[in-house]
């Protein structure tokens, strides 16, 4: 993992085989709101890095436009060597055509913070929609996926029910599998236990916890629980008005920041 | 004046041929208004303007001119220049595509009240548009609706004598026509219960249909 926290000085950082994800000089804007300003990092496979830093500073948008949920302005977009945004044709960049993007991403999965379950399907149907219509699977092969699934989120005895009936921690951890039943190499972890009540909170972080110790995914975390982000990052990124001001492990994040803007910030949520 | 019974078993026959007609009539232009007005939503949310905008326009048109005038277009302009169809399909196909539009709205409004976050758990699972419309959008959107549904087939119900101007004779239609030839009003009053009849059931059974739907969600 290497990041450009200044990106005026970098603007094409090396290339390395084992990077996964790799942004090149993205802007993105709301509006007269810069979102992320010129950004460059990469990600390499793997690795588990959190992103902090005070609301609007960015870092949500990262996640959304690895999902494609919003498009950047300018920069490119790489996950494991092809264009996110866009197509090399006769050796140009142009907008990607649907298709591509869609294949692009295929590579990723998304936890939410409101969970953003299908309430009309059951939790095995959840679970089992985009396994069967996008990557072909067999109805059977699907459902014992899923089984294995909610086993390792412990929900097996809710595989019948709907979202509804579930408590917002199950909803959760029935979102998580979901994700997983993608196989995703990257999974991108949205705020995920901000909606929920404080007693739930630590189920659900035991569950990733474990899934980042046992399984060799790509993370990509926002999140404010701090003992969290320091136990499974590998990197923290902290951004400011839609740059990286600082990274590292968390360690060095976490007890000794150089930054004096990440200082003000770990003491405020700390 | 008297109420004469026998005026009414007189009127049976055509009373009959009458109900057929409106029902027939409502049955089919549900059929129409409920499918055609899902198509005119999609349309409208389709990101290629030349679909979306030319819809726009048409339902607005529709919606925003005299059922009257649209069945005497269908009746005698349209077969000028295309097909030519009896009074009764005349009747169904203006009341479906009249419908439509306003069922267009209703079916809007249930796509609009489905939460943004599930178009995005669609694109995050790279459900192809085709497959998030039919297993996660719709599901959602016409269960929220179909209250609102119920109460356009009421509505169409109580239009549906309109079709009568073109030639087919519903129940309303039937009773005009069986009382200007006799001079009696008998058959009217059959009519007026016979809508009640129809139309109270009918809102009934929309309201347990809702009360049935927000249990179950």
């Amino acid at each position: 993992m290497s990041t450009t926290p200044d990106s005026t000085t970098d603007k094409n950082p090396p290339v390395d085989g084992s990077q996964l994800i790799r942004f090149d000089n993205v802007t993105k804007r709301f509006g007269d709101n810069v979102v992320l300003d010129d950004l460059c990092f990469d990600v390499s496979s793997g690795k588990h890095v959190t992103l902090i830093g005070p609301s609007g500073s960015g870092k949500t948008t990262i996640l959304r436009l690895l999902m494609t949920l919003v498009e950047p302005d300018s920069g490119t977009v790489k996950v494991s060597g092809d264009y996110l945004f866009h197509e090399e044709r006769n050796g140009k960049l142009e907008p990607a055509g649907e298709s591509h993007i869609r294949e692009v991403r295929k590579n990723i999965g998304m936890v939410f913070q409101q969970f953003n379950l299908f309430p009309n399907m059951k939790v095995i149907r959840n679970i089992t929609e985009a396994p069967v219509h996008v990557l072909g699977l067999s109805k059977e092969e699907a459902e014992s996926r899923a089984r294995e699934l909610l086993e390792l989120v412990g929900l097996t005895e809710h595989i019948d029910k709907y979202p509804s009936q579930l408590s917002g921690g199950q909803q959760q951890r029935v979102a998580i599998a979901r994700a997983l039943a993608m196989r995703p190499q990257i999974l991108l972890l949205d705020e995920v236990t901000s909606a929920l009540d404080p007693e739930l909170v630590a189920g659900v972080l035991d569950l990733l916890r474990d899934i980042a110790r046992t399984t060799d995914i790509t993370m990509l975390c926002v999140t404010h629980e701090m003992n969290f982000a320091r136990d499974i990052s590998d990197d923290v990124l902290m951004f400011d008005a839609g740059k990286i001001i600082e990274s590292g492990p968390p360690e060095k994040i976490f007890s000794e920041p150089e930054h004096e803007r990440t200082q003000q910030f770990l003491n405020a949520i700390l | 004046m008297t109420f004469d019974w026998d005026v009414v078993d007189e009127f049976m026959p055509r009373f009959w041929d009458g109900v057929l007609v409106t029902l027939q009539a409502l049955a089919l232009g549900t059929l129409i208004a409920f499918s055609l007005g899902l198509v005119w939503a999609m349309a409208q949310r389709s990101p290629q303007p030349w679909v979306r905008l030319p819809v726009i326009w048409v339902t607005e048109f529709i919606r925003n001119t005299p059922l009257l005038v649209q069945l005497f277009f269908l009746f005698y302009v349209v077969p000028e220049v295309g097909p030519s169809m009896s009074p009764l399909t005349t009747g169904i196909v203006g009341l479906g595509l009249h419908y439509s539009t306003y069922t267009a709205e209703v079916y809007r409004a249930g796509i609009d009240g489905v939460p943004v976050g599930q178009w995005e758990a669609s694109k995050a699972l790279s459900l192809s548009r085709r497959r998030t419309w039919t297993s996660v959008i719709l599901p959602q959107a016409i269960r929220r609706v179909v209250p609102a549904l119920g109460n356009y087939v009421v509505a169409m119900l109580k239009d549906s004598p309109m079709i009568a101007v073109i030639g087919a004779l519903d129940m309303l239609g039937e009773a005009r026509q069986f009382s200007n030839e006799t001079f009696t009003t008998e058959a009217i009053t059959v009519v007026g219960v016979a809508f009640i009849v129809i139309a109270y059931p009918a809102s009934l059974l929309i309201r347990a249909l809702e009360r049935r739907l927000v249990n179950n969600t």
